[in-house]
């Protein structure tokens, strides 16, 4: 067995029982690397000269008999989550040079667990996008077919985590981000509640949606990261102060009693017959396990992708102004101050994140604001209101990630609002600040991947992780491999 | 919703960016055509809704008004495109 191959859970126990070394786990997550990076083009910066390091450090602490669950094992990190003396570039030119001068909150956590870092992942721009093609410096593909996106905006640690390209990985959600490639990559991929994982240090976008979490092999690996990285930061006002449980307590493969709420707003017409027929089999299996289904309504779910191109690129236009030329990152010159600016964001940014910083500059522009940004704040309320009431009556609630499997490379790029409506069933999540995860449910026809969507009550990510385990602990889905 | 291309060119300087005819074009089919979408939120009754900006509540973050650490000048000024010994460098501003 090839070590890139196992998870987390399984190398965490033949390091500790000195079955292998860190060094030679490295090894094998490298050499693979080197096998089918060039296929799939996960990566923006591979860090192999600091994974020797770490790797000594952490065989190390593993011989003196302090090795964490992470410690020696390599991960991938969303190259919009600042590392240290490490590039950081957003796939956007206007970074392109960008050097951290710090790391953000779950790195630093993640250095203190003992992790190695295998390299900086792709990304839409910004992680503005579903595809990871609005990358400025090309698409990955995705392992199952390579003539697929891999999904976005994590796509890069998506693509990493399901060709073993490393063990797990973080990515950010702000409207799926995180479960959408999950989904059409094959492997699980959680966003957090609002709050739940500190901000500070991950490249903002839209700062009241933006969630770090993290991508994984199976269920338990998932819960293990969620262990790591959460918690309460000072440096980041909006990370909740609340107690943080063992997420792998809830590793229980049990499900008896427990209510899931199917939207029915969310099994409409236009989604793949593959897709909904995965779904609605990994429901009646937890049925037969013991979960009750209920049928529960999100009205407000119609609104939610027009909510969220108004709030997200609001957010965005605002964040986003800090690309000057001036602090770090591209400068162009200009005639006076001013030229220099648009000369500097017209070569930096690429044409999608102009987009958004047009749309969200003209929804908060004089006159339009209340027609636009504020309307969208209400609905948003509503939306977050639905969610309330559905979890009155389930503990969860359960849909498909997306309406289709992988689309293809190219297929989306000229139209972006059927871009924008292939995160038709996730974004809500996000505005209503939920926890939400994506977990494999099947294969279509053509051998791509299916996600199953489960969302739970805000902080309880608990109660997600139990469900998913239990339909994983039922099912293989999780165990098949792209044939790269 | 129609937006025109004078529109566009006020947009893009308050969002100090630049674009050509032919990028101005574009932005003025896709901003009326993702616009066009976003009109069906008037569809939606929000009378007495209170918007949402954030949807933890919580007001007012407070720390002790202690001094850290903070970063380094040199370490700020590490990224900086143009600079001095101490300070960034912009073009001149003030005649």
């Amino acid at each position: 067995m090839e070590l890139y191959k196992l998870t987390i859970h399984e190398l965490h126990e033949k390091l500790k029982n000195k079955e292998i070394s860190a060094k030679e786990l490295t090894e094998s997550v490298f050499k693979r690397l080197s096998e089918t990076e060039e296929k799939i083009k996960a990566y923006l910066t591979i860090t192999k000269d600091e994974a020797q390091k770490e790797t000594e450090e952490a065989d190390k602490n593993i011989k003196s008999g302090n090795a964490s669950p992470l410690t020696g094992i390599p991960l991938a990190i969303k190259d919009n989550i600042c590392t240290d003396g490490i590039k950081t570039t957003c796939a956007s030119r206007i970074l392109e040079s960008f050097i951290p001068p710090y790391d953000a909150a779950v790195i630093t956590k993640l250095k203190k667990s003992g992790y190695i870092l295998v390299g900086k992942t792709n990304m839409d721009e910004f992680a503005m996008g579903s595809s990871t093609e609005n990358s400025a410096f090309g698409a990955t593909r995705n392992p199952y077919d390579l003539d697929r996106v891999p999904g976005g905006s994590s796509g890069g640690s998506a693509a990493a985590v399901a060709a073993d390209e490393c063990i797990a990985a973080l990515g950010s959600d702000t409207g799926g981000s995180i479960r959408q490639p999950a989904a059409l990559c094959g492997i699980v991929g959680m966003k957090p509640t609002y709050g739940r994982v500190s901000r500070y240090g991950l490249v903002a976008f839209a700062s009241s949606l933006d969630q770090i979490g993290p991508l994984t092999k199976d269920v338990a690996d998932c819960a293990v990261m969620m262990n790591a990285i959460s918690g309460h930061d000072p440096c980041d006002s909006t990370s909740a102060n609340i107690p943080l449980p063992d997420f792998t307590k809830s590793l229980v493969k049990d499900v008896k009693g427990l209510k899931i709420g199917i939207p029915e707003e969310y099994f409409i017409e236009g989604i793949d017959k593959d897709v909904d027929k995965a779904v609605r089999d990994a429901i009646k299996l937890l049925e037969g396990l013991g979960a009750e289904s209920v049928k529960i309504k999100l009205p407000n779910t119609g609104y939610a992708i027009a909510t969220y191109y108004i709030l997200a690129t609001s957010e965005a236009s605002s964040n986003l102004a800090r690309y000057d030329g001036v602090k770090y990152g591209l400068r162009a010159e200009g005639k006076d101050l001013i030229d220099m600016y648009m000369e500097t964001r017209a070569k930096g940014f690429g044409s999608e994140v102009k987009r958004r910083i047009m749309l969200g500059t003209y929804a908060l522009s004089a006159g339009y604001y209340e027609a636009y940004y504020k309307k969208a704040q209400q609905v948003r309320t509503l939306i977050k209101m639905d969610f309330d009431e559905a979890f009155k009556k389930a503990d969860v609630i359960i849909t498909p990630t997306t309406p289709t499997a992988a689309f293809k490379i190219g297929e989306k790029t000229q139209d972006p609002l059927q871009m924008y409506l292939s995160d038709i069933f996730t974004i809500s999540v996000n505005l209503a600040g939920v926890p939400g995860a994506s977990i494999p449910c099947g294969f279509t026809k053509d051998e791509l991947p299916i996600g199953l969507q489960i969302i739970g009550r805000p902080f309880d990510e608990e109660t997600i992780i139990r469900t998913a385990y239990t339909f994983e602990q039922s099912t293989d889905w999780h165990k098949r491999k792209p044939n790269l | 919703m129609k937006i025109t291309k004078k529109e566009v060119e006020h947009v893009a300087l308050l969002a100090r960016l630049k674009f050509s005819e032919e990028e101005k074009e574009t932005f003025v089919k896709q901003l009326s055509g993702i616009l066009g979408y976003v009109e069906k939120l008037n569809e939606v009754d929000t009378s007495n809704i209170e918007p949402t900006s954030h949807v933890i509540k919580m007001q007012n973050v407070f720390r002790d008004d202690v001094v850290t650490d903070s970063l380094p000048r040199e370490k700020a000024l590490s990224n900086a495109p143009d600079k001095t010994e101490k300070f960034f460098r912009v073009p001149k501003i003030i005649e």
